[in-house]
């Protein structure tokens, strides 16, 4: 059936005929009955990478197939959520490897996007934990890849955003724990060398990430938070929590129940922001044990947060520069927080080594924030894109919805090598979405 | 602990349903034609929620073996749900009697002659539930599909009967009439949303209403209200409409 349908930004909204499958051989009809289709996971890609024409819901291909308690792997089929998984594993004293800040995506996704965590610079991204990936690949067969099999086809899956196939079965590895609550510390930086120093000063812990305020100027100019953690073990819970240590306590979730206008996210951000800062984190540290949820995915506690940007809709800006380039760190910053379009808050995390075909995270640092879609912005994104890429910088292909094909085939130094791997095994370009044709990554129809 | 069984559980609400049992400690029988649909399933089940699930292969067409089917399980279920259906093609079927025979076979008799084995069995042992699937669209006949909503028709007053009879052995039998329903079989169609449940909202409704020993639910409330009004437009009136 047709139906409007838009990512998470809620931009672009396209017209799209969705299909869904729960076995295999009604996916290998649907694949095989259209031209042009894209994998569609649980729409949590910002822009338009899983937008097509055509596209295929995997949600209802979500079984759990295997669960090595034993040795801690997991095979599944790839539109299981990472909550569900959550559900399943950390009862049994398991953890994902890698988690994005929502897990609210399927593992399908988690592959196609490589994505990566809060323990990049230990850990890696997703890829480094998958045993094997099957794919099913346009000429109907399925095929195995790994580190070590088919690896052409495997290091064009990881990362690349649907274009190989539709990822069927997966099995990874998962990450042992003692119990499902994480000891935090959280650090107050005066600006941006600060935190850029405390990241380095905290970088044998697992987990780190930083909020950074982007309204401040001058000394205070990138004035952030940085929350750094550990998986707690038994002996750092208080009795209440060691009495069921791999059980969460029951929480309760929000909802956004409509577009609200952008500036109340903005104002709800600031408050809570100065709330920390100001408020209960008064002394420079603060160290405390939390539950997994609000450590990981302290968004999820609102449900559909996105529509707080208004009917327009937003793009998330994400991009990573290398280490020795922290000059265009605070370049890129500064024109965002002169031009005031930008949220309020930012993301900044470390990344660590990773040469991986297409993947995004290459070692350096990596910021994220969100600008709500409104007239002259794209023209501002294409300046900054500038500056990214003078800075030998790339962009979130996960994040993007409107970068120019140039901007890209400059900044991933692979982009050749990997649309070659996509050709062979899709020659006539079936699997493609609105992003892989605007990056003519695909030839657009 | 107590044991349910799916029959046609290869469907989006059938998934639903075992999920919903599964998680509320029921060991679980999954039985469709294509055993394969069902593997994944039943690892599914019993990695997420601990319990035993088996599979066994059941095709409500072939009437001659469902006493044998029934004989074959491993132990007797405590409660047997019956979710298939086939909505097959309305004008195909006018024109096509394999199709209609289909519908009918699949929405009627196939469900007949394995709920006939069933109550026997429950009568004598004088316990368990018996739950089916029918549909709102048995409740008057429509032009756009009058050879299923008859056949559902037909399956309803069974259901009513057998309810009827099995009261005075213990036994309970639930009739399901679910309105809309976003699945794989209804992708197509354009529906209401506010009118729409998923699979997981039929599962959990369900799920109490065999607990609670309801009669008869339409998982969303109004469905009952428009199902009275459907009733009730005259006949006179009703051939007239475009429906
Ligand atoms: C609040 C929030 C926080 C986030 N934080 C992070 C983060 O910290 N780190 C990070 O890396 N990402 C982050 N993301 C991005 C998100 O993790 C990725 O976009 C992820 O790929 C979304 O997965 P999905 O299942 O929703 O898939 P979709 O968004 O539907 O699709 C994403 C891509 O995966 C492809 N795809 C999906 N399933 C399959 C399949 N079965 N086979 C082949 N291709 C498939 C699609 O074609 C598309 O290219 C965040 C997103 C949100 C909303």
């Amino acid at each position: 059936m047709q139906k409007q349908l838009a990512n998470w930004g809620n931009y672009p909204a396209v017209t799209c005929d969705e299909q869904a499958f729960s076995q295999d051989d009604q996916l290998q009809a649907v694949v095989a009955q259209h031209d042009a289709i894209i994998a569609r996971g649980n729409g949590r890609c910002y822009g338009d990478a899983s937008l097509a024409v055509h596209s295929i819901s995997t949600l209802k291909y979500d079984k759990v197939l295997d669960f090595d308690v034993q040795h801690g792997y997991l095979t599944c089929q790839s539109g299981i959520t990472l909550d569900q998984v959550l559900e399943i594993i950390v009862p049994k004293g398991w953890f994902l490897p890698v988690t994005p800040g929502t897990k609210n995506i399927t593992i399908g996704g988690a592959i196609a996007s490589d994505v990566h965590g809060k323990n990049h610079h230990v850990d890696g991204a997703f890829s480094r934990h998958v045993t094997w990936v099957d794919v099913l690949t346009a000429d109907g067969q399925t095929i195995r890849c790994s580190h070590t099999e088919n690896t052409d086809l495997f290091w064009a899956t990881c990362g690349g955003m649907g274009l190989t196939g539709v990822i069927t079965v997966v099995k990874f590895d998962l990450k042992k724990i003692e119990t499902a609550y994480i000891k935090q510390t959280q650090i107050k930086a005066k600006n941006l060398d600060e935190v850029i120093r405390l990241f380095e000063e905290y970088k044998h812990y697992t987990y780190s990430v930083a909020w950074i305020d982007c309204l401040q100027k001058g000394d205070a100019f990138g004035r952030s938070i940085l929350i750094v953690g550990e998986h707690a073990t038994t002996a750092d819970l208080s009795p209440k929590q060691a009495e069921h240590p791999l059980q969460l306590p029951k929480k309760s979730q929000l909802t956004m129940p409509f577009n609200l206008p952008e500036f109340v996210l903005n104002t709800f951000t600031v408050k809570a922001f100065n709330w920390l800062y100001y408020g209960k984190n008064f002394k420079r540290e603060i160290t405390n044990v939390v539950p997994y949820e609000p450590f990981f995915y302290p968004l999820d506690a609102i449900l559909h947060w996105n529509r707080g940007y208004g009917k327009s809709g937003f793009v998330q800006y994400q991009f990573v520069l290398p280490m020795d380039q922290q000059s265009g760190l605070v370049t890129i910053l500064k024109r965002i927080s002169d031009k005031g379009w930008g949220s309020f808050l930012a993301v900044l995390k470390v990344f660590g080594q990773q040469h991986d075909l297409i993947s995004f995270p290459m070692e350096g640092y990596t910021l994220a924030l969100d600008f709500p879609v409104r007239k002259g912005l794209f023209e501002f994104l294409d300046e900054l894109d500038e500056l990214v890429l003078q800075h030998k910088g790339r962009l979130y292909l996960s994040k993007d919805a409107r970068m120019k094909q140039e901007i890209f085939w400059k900044s991933y130094p692979d982009a050749k090598r990997f649309q070659e791997i996509v050709q062979r095994y899709d020659p006539k370009g079936k699997f493609r979405s609105i992003q892989s044709d605007r990056l003519l990554l695909t030839k657009p129809q | 602990m107590s044991t349910v069984l799916i029959l046609g559980a290869g469907s989006d609400m059938a998934v639903a349903i075992a999920r919903k049992y599964a998680r509320e400690k029921y060991n679980v029988q999954l039985a469709a034609r294509k055993l394969e649909y069902l593997v994944p399933l039943q690892q599914d089940l019993q990695i997420r929620y601990g319990i035993t699930a088996t599979v066994h292969a059941f095709d409500a067409l072939d009437t001659a073996s469902h006493a044998a089917f029934y004989a074959s399980l491993p132990v007797k279920p405590d409660q047997v749900i019956c979710v298939f259906g086939y909505l097959g093609n309305q004008e195909t079927a006018q024109d096509d009697w394999e199709e209609a025979q289909r519908i009918i076979a699949t929405n009627y008799t196939g469900a007949v002659s394995i709920l006939n084995i069933v109550a026997n069995d429950y009568a004598a042992r004088k316990s368990g539930t018996i739950v089916g699937i029918s549909s709102v669209a048995g409740v008057r006949g429509r032009q756009s599909n009058y050879m299923y909503g008859s056949a559902k028709a037909g399956f309803t007053a069974y259901l009513a009967g057998l309810r009827n009879r099995l009261y005075h052995d213990g036994v309970h039998v639930l009739s399901v009439q679910p309105g809309f329903v976003a699945t794989r079989m209804t992708e197509h169609l354009a529906l209401p949303p506010l009118l729409t449940a998923t699979p997981e909202q039929v599962a959990n409704a369900v799920f109490s209403a065999a607990a609670a020993k309801k009669n008869v639910i339409y998982v969303k409330w109004f469905w009952r209200y428009i199902m009275l009004l459907i009733r009730n437009i005259p006949e006179g009136m009703f051939k007239k409409m475009k429906m």
